[in-house]
């Protein structure tokens, strides 16, 4: 993306606020669960459902893959919400962002008849919360704003790499 | 695009990159929110760790490990009674029909989320055998023979070990030279005298629930149990449950305050819950000893007495005790006959609960009232009672309250003056509006009496407020357990398990001769309750019910 300076001062403010919104939830879920130290991602995803309900199951059944996806899902989190917070690596944070929404949303897909142990709080048909904030992720993928307000303005200068990696 | 903001991206001239501050301020301008974020974890934490956990946060004890695998010399069962418990406790053991292997194993094939047989074969080998199995059923005799050989726990196709020999009486089993211990599984009416026959032969006992059938036999067992010195374990297979363990520090701790009102309750409602067993086809009087099935005649005498001494000829039969009847084999426990109800069947796993959380021990007096008022089949037991246990010198009431025709969950509520406990696999833990203890704190808001101020989780250690809605929900449903123990234990697997390592090491097993002893009276005196209309009363000094 190279429409960096095109935003009115409306869009960019309305476009950073947003992007700190999804950084503070993502944050505050990893630091959640990085705080609890019996916090295990087992229970989700044994409550998985959907097509690809059996497959999230099996990982849960095996104790190496788990003790795996329990780091990798607080930590992602985490450095995601933070890097969206800052402005830093703006683009793989989105990415990373989709890439974990779009795990829990096969995960517990809202399928007319899905029924789960601890259902999202309100109704959905096939659209439900993660899909909003994907969406969400989604245009600040397209209209990135790191790179004018956060570190991604420093580093674009200094580590041309991540540019050139599509990293920010 | 609106013209005004088309106007002002036209007049937003490029930054000049020689402009330091203002870039470096760009740069950080939403470092400050990481300043908020950051304030605000430290002040969530502080108000849930601190003030929400009274400040007496603690960590459990720890508790004992389940016992290692066992080594040494290999310890010979002898199991008596194949019926469904008999088939269940010979699982815990290790030992599973092939038949039922079988369907297992078909079930994983078709439903890769069906890990029965997965489980099964993850449970430990307690290095013993099954050398003698006693049935007075030929089917049963001849299942139980094929659940001892299948020492591979596997399906129809598998491999055997060694059969067990099948004795058709019980004293050749308990006689037999390659019997080190035996679990009796059978109707009521024969618990007490099989214990005493096994123990006088010096085979080490684990029984199923009730202890007796009748009061006076409940002296005899234990003294035969105590003088033989062998290992005796009651099958309240609950003793191994791990919330039933932490409830008890809670308790001892003070959390709840002084204790005035136990509530605890069964609720079922189908006819397999209310013992309406199924007719298993071959059964005749041509497989199926009925002189044997009838009971211990000293017993039955002393049944009888009791019955015609209090005017309660009512409950007897009603058909005569020698007429052969499928429906009083396999549905013993719907008579007097055979059973001791819903007080010996069901009362006792909730009174030896609350005596294992609590050591109530044998109540001072025991009123019940009920009736049959849904399964109306011709049976003498109530399918609704309700008993109620008075302990004065514990300042203290448990009652008991059940209907095998609702399946409303009500559970096990301990009621103290500071706070109130719902005992289940977990612990909730809600302080009471007025109590003392925490006035304090609840009106200053720190406590909110309508929120569970103490959760706790099977598995894990500590004690805290902040165990989430959603962990609390899972747990609930058996899930966490799973995972923190890294594998499921069946209670009835734990409870044969202690009981063998308390024969190899000498230990004393959780449910021995003096809580069963206490468990059998307590049940004797709602059943008796019941049948006199009556209440009933412990004397202490005499030991006996008047």
């Amino acid at each position: 993306m190279t429409t960096n300076n095109s935003y009115s001062t409306p869009q960019l403010c309305a476009l950073v606020l947003f992007r700190l919104c999804v950084g503070w939830h993502f944050a505050y879920e990893g630091i959640v669960k990085i705080l609890k130290p019996n916090w295990t991602s087992y229970p989700y995803l044994m409550d998985s459902g959907g097509f690809l309900g059996d497959f999230f199951k099996e990982m849960a059944g095996n104790a190496t893959i788990l003790q795996y996806i329990n780091i990798l899902n607080e930590w992602s989190l985490l450095l995601i919400g933070l890097g969206l917070i800052t402005g830093t690596l703006g683009r793989l944070s989105s990415m990373g962002a989709l890439l974990l929404l779009g795990f829990y949303t096969l995960s517990h897909p809202s399928y007319i008849g899905a029924s789960y142990m601890m259902p999202f709080e309100g109704s959905y048909l096939w659209i439900d919360k993660n899909i909003v904030e994907m969406a969400g992720i989604l245009v600040l993928l397209l209209f990135p704003t790191s790179q004018i307000i956060g570190i991604d303005r420093f580093l674009k200068k200094t580590v041309p790499l991540f540019s050139k990696l599509k990293l920010i | 695009m609106a013209t005004d903001e088309r106007k002002n991206i036209e007049t937003h001239p490029q930054e000049p990159q020689s402009n330091g501050r203002r870039n470096l301020i760009k740069t950080l301008a939403s470092i400050p929110v990481l300043g908020a974020l950051g304030l605000g974890v430290y002040a969530k934490t502080k108000y849930d760790t601190e003030a929400r956990s009274l400040g007496t946060n603690f960590t459990f004890n720890s508790r004992p490990p389940v016992p290692a695998v066992m080594e040494g010399k290999q310890i010979r069962i002898g199991l008596i009674g194949f019926g469904i418990r008999g088939k269940q406790l010979m699982r815990g053991l290790g030992f599973a029909e092939p038949q039922y292997l079988q369907t297992l194993i078909e079930a994983a094939k078709t439903d890769k989320k069906d890990s029965r047989y997965q489980q099964f074969c993850q449970q430990d080998d307690l290095n013993i055998s099954i050398t003698a199995v006693c049935d007075i059923f030929d089917i049963y005799g001849d299942d139980a023979i094929l659940a001892g050989a299948n020492v591979e726990r596997e399906g129809l196709s598998g491999k055997f070990g060694a059969a067990p020999k099948r004795y058709r009486n019980y004293l050749q089993l308990i006689a037999a030279d390659d019997v080190d211990a035996v679990v009796i599984a059978t109707p009521d009416q024969w618990h007490s005298t099989m214990a005493i026959a096994a123990a006088a032969a010096g085979k080490h006992v684990y029984v199923e629930k009730p202890l007796s059938w009748t009061v006076p036999e409940t002296y005899r067992v234990r003294e035969a149990v105590k003088q033989s010195g062998v290992v005796f374990q009651l099958g309240h297979q609950g003793r191994q449950t791990d919330s039933y363990v932490r409830a008890k520090e809670i308790i001892d701790r003070g959390i709840l305050g002084k204790i005035s009102l136990i509530e605890v309750c069964t609720n079922r409602n189908d006819p397999n819950g209310a013992w309406v067993y199924p007719i298993i086809d071959g059964a005749s009087p041509q497989s199926i000893d009925w002189k044997q099935f009838d009971g211990p005649e000293e017993c039955i005498k002393e049944y009888i007495d009791y019955m015609t001494t209090n005017k309660l000829e009512r409950f007897l039969g009603p058909e005569p005790r020698d007429q052969f009847s499928l429906e009083r084999f396999f549905r013993w426990r719907c008579w007097w006959d055979y059973s001791t109800g819903l007080s010996g069947d069901l009362l006792t796993h909730e009174y030896d609960a609350i005596n294992q959380i609590m050591g109530v021990g044998i109540p001072h007096s025991a009123s019940s009232s009920g009736g049959v008022y849904f399964f109306k089949d011709g049976r003498t037991v109530p399918d609704v009672l309700q008993t109620t246990f008075e302990f004065p010198d514990k300042d203290l009431t448990m009652l008991y309250s059940a209907t095998l025709a609702s399946n409303r969950p009500r559970g096990k509520v301990i009621m103290g003056h500071d706070a109130q406990m719902e005992v289940s696999n977990t612990l909730i833990v809600k302080a009471d509006q007025a109590s003392t203890q925490y006035k304090d704190k609840i009106s200053k808001g720190i406590i909110k009496p309508d929120e569970p101020f103490y959760t706790y989780i099977p598995g894990q250690n500590d004690v805290d407020a902040i165990t989430s809605a959603t962990e609390l929900y899972f747990a609930q449903r058996g899930l966490l357990y799973t995972y923190v123990d890294g594998k499921r234990y069946d209670t009835t697997h734990l409870h044969l398990r202690e009981w063998i390592h308390s024969i190899r090491t000498g230990s004393k097993p959780s449910c021995d001769i003096d809580s069963a002893f206490e468990e059998a009276m307590a049940a004797h005196m709602g059943t008796r309750a019941y049948l006199e209309g009556r209440t009933k009363y412990w004397d202490k000094d005499k030991e006996e019910i008047v």
